[in-house]
């Protein structure tokens, strides 16, 4: 093969031929490789692949179409969140933690504030509707968490319509958090403390509305997927991994439910008052790809139960604080709808600046130095969508944190995409690391 | 406070205006915790004891504080006390490893933590080993937990831990080529000073701070 082709090119190497295909033809390519008597190759797939959930790269070994070999390189979307922390007071910590897993920001939120009120002893404190208010935003943005994973990973398999139908869903489920919070990602809504406002008015007969109106269009991914054929045979017995292998990995999440174990951080170390809610853990015995779908599948009706009494919550609890009492620790900002926009209440900046000296300097001190944590170190753990999410919180007693580390499901659970694959066919990895379901920037933090 | 501090801010070379250039902050340090420690933390640290004779020799220090037990063990004999931790007191996982920087404790200014789960008897409990910058080698626990790959690596590329017997310990998340620990105290922030209507506001690590 002697043309040149600017796509798909092939150099000579000390290690062999190289074929570097970054366009479309693979005729030409095809053509090349078979003159050569090697069945081994080397594919690079990724760090910029639509089916990669990002900036992940795979290298993989293949022996003809069945690979034989996964190595897997990230650290393309590093960040430095955890050391640049280390520069901020505790609680503008939370507008960098909330970008970690960008689609699970309440989740890193409130891992984060759980840390922080265990390091100040003041987990007790918390008022009942700021917990209530955290559950009912962490089940929904589960539900929209689930819809990219459902979406995305029917579209990499090939499949359109469920996209279409998630995300429907999950503009839906957005729309509720800008409603509530004023943003649609990364809130920085959950405070540690509370939470930083109250629901608005009128809301929780919105959310009412809105389970309704995802419980009816539940139905539509569910009647497109579940026995679908061509969808079964790309995920029946694909990324088989089991509870022996999902243990010495430290894999949580629906990947460790999918082998059939109930464990559930919500059920079995309750944390925000996650024991006053009925619901099931959701479990599938195939360990599969499959089997790791039907698990998100079917979270998503628990997530409504959920959702349904924390509103039945919110209604008895009508008027109660979002935020701690102790005014050493609670953000001193009161919040109003203005012309412009949320922010300051005026009224409240008219009382501090004109009538008491004390609050403005109150307000002035906790805003630009913050409250201090006593030293020492906390880890508190949640139930993520994609597993456990924890945060290790190290206080030195400043202003500032002196160490946080997450402990992002998505990074560890990444490891078994080798465990998955090895063996199977080229085609399956792309379902194998849907399955998985991570989210590179709490991979690379 | 894990190091004594004095002044209120981070005013250094300059005069301290503020007035409280003289107050002094002591450092507080966690003893080990007495018994009863309360919860099942009695229950781990008995049956620990029971199946490991050199518990008292191994296990520096064990500290309860707010809710959670920690076991500082020497590094020499952490991959013992992790092999009976995961055989014979069930704690199949091991959530990963967190490292910390202190660099004011002298001899021991690196620390590896471990956050250890038990989902048979729904239990956690935490290892930490101390070990210094001048001979940063832990054991690797690859060996009894694989899923601690990737958190070594990252503890390593972060921290410059090295982990001994680790199966390929290379940056993970760093470029391969890159100089130093970013996690490191003494490794700066960076960033850039910004520059709006005219006052320039420094980058986070050079800007004068509370502490």
């Amino acid at each position: 093969m002697t043309t040149f082709d600017p796509y798909a090119s092939s150099r000579e190497t000390t290690e062999g031929t190289v074929f570097s295909v970054t366009g479309g033809d693979w005729d030409s390519l095809v053509s090349e490789i078979g003159e050569s008597k090697e069945e081994r190759i080397i594919v690079n797939m990724g760090p910029q692949h639509p089916s990669t959930h990002g900036v992940l790269r795979l290298v993989l070994e293949l022996e003809g179409e069945t690979v034989t070999e996964v190595r897997t390189g990230i650290g393309y979307l590093h960040t430095g969140i955890e050391k640049n922390i280390e520069f901020r007071n505790w609680t503008q910590a939370v507008t960098f933690v909330t970008r970690m897993d960008y689609l699970a920001p309440i989740f890193n939120e409130t891992a984060y504030c759980l840390a922080v009120e265990k390091l100040l002893g003041i987990t007790n404190d918390v008022p009942e509707r700021a917990s209530v208010i955290r559950v009912l935003m962490m089940e929904l943005n589960r539900i929209s968490s689930h819809m990219v994973a459902l979406g995305t990973g029917a579209l990499e398999l090939g499949a359109m319509g469920p996209m279409f139908f998630a995300f429907r869903e999950r503009e839906a489920v957005l729309d509720a958090f800008e409603e509530i919070s004023g943003l649609r990602m990364n809130m920085a809504y959950v405070r540690p403390g509370g939470v930083s406002q109250d629901l608005p008015p009128g809301m929780n007969l919105k959310l009412r509305e809105l389970v309704k109106t995802l419980r009816k269009n539940f139905k539509d991914n569910a009647t497109l997927l579940i026995g679908n054929t061509i969808w079964m045979k790309r995920t029946e017995g694909i990324g088989y991994l089991d509870l022996a292998g999902c243990t010495t990995l430290g894999i949580t999440g629906p990947v460790l439910r999918s082998t059939g174990l109930p464990w559930d951080l919500r059920k079995m170390q309750p944390y925000c008052g996650y024991e006053n809610y009925e619901f099931d853990v959701v479990t599938a015995d195939t360990a599969d790809v499959y089997g790791r779908f039907l698990c998100r599948m079917n979270e998503l009706e628990q997530s409504l139960r959920i959702i349904e009494q924390a509103i039945d919550k919110l209604d008895k609890l009508e008027g109660q604080p979002v935020m701690v009492a102790d005014k050493k620790i609670a953000w001193p900002a009161q919040l109003a709808l203005g012309a412009d926009g949320l922010g300051n209440s005026l009224d409240h900046i008219r009382q501090i600046m004109g009538t008491s000296m004390e609050s403005l300097i109150h307000h002035f001190k906790l805003v630009t130095e913050g409250f201090r944590v006593p030293a020492g170190q906390a880890y508190a753990a949640v139930e993520s969508p994609r597993g456990e999410l924890a945060a290790h919180v190290v206080s030195d007693g400043g202003t500032r944190p002196y160490r946080v580390h997450f402990r992002e499901p998505s990074f560890n659970n990444l490891q078994s995409i080798s465990a998955m694959s090895e063996g199977g066919m080229v085609a399956d990895i792309v379902g194998a690391v849907a399955s998985i379901d991570p989210v590179m920037g709490g991979v690379d933090r | 406070m894990t190091h004594d501090q004095s002044g209120m801010f981070g005013a250094a070379g300059t005069g301290d205006t503020s007035g409280y250039g003289g107050l002094v902050r002591q450092a507080v340090s966690f003893g080990s915790t007495e018994r009863p420690y309360g919860s099942y933390f009695d229950e781990v640290a008995d049956d620990l004891e029971r199946a490991y004779p050199d518990f008292s020799d191994a296990i520096t220090r064990v500290v309860v504080d707010r809710g959670e037990l920690t076991l500082h063990i020497k590094k020499e004999r952490l991959a013992e006390v992790a092999l009976i931790l995961r055989d014979k007191l069930k704690f199949e996982m091991c959530m990963g490893v967190s490292g910390v920087h202190y660099p004011e404790r002298t001899g021991a200014e690196l620390v590896a933590l471990y956050p250890l789960l038990s989902m048979t008897k729904n239990q956690r409990v935490r290892l930490e080993v101390a070990t210094s910058e001048l001979d940063p080698h832990i054991p690797s626990l690859v060996e009894v937990w694989a899923g601690n790959n990737w958190h070594e690596r990252e503890v390593f590329d972060m921290f410059g831990v090295i982990f001994d017997g680790h199966p390929g310990l290379t940056r993970i998340l760093m470029p391969d080529d890159w100089d130093g620990h970013p996690q490191r105290k003494d490794y700066p922030l960076g960033g850039i000073a910004v520059e709006y209507k005219g006052a320039t506001t420094p980058a986070p690590s050079n800007r004068r701070s509370y502490q």
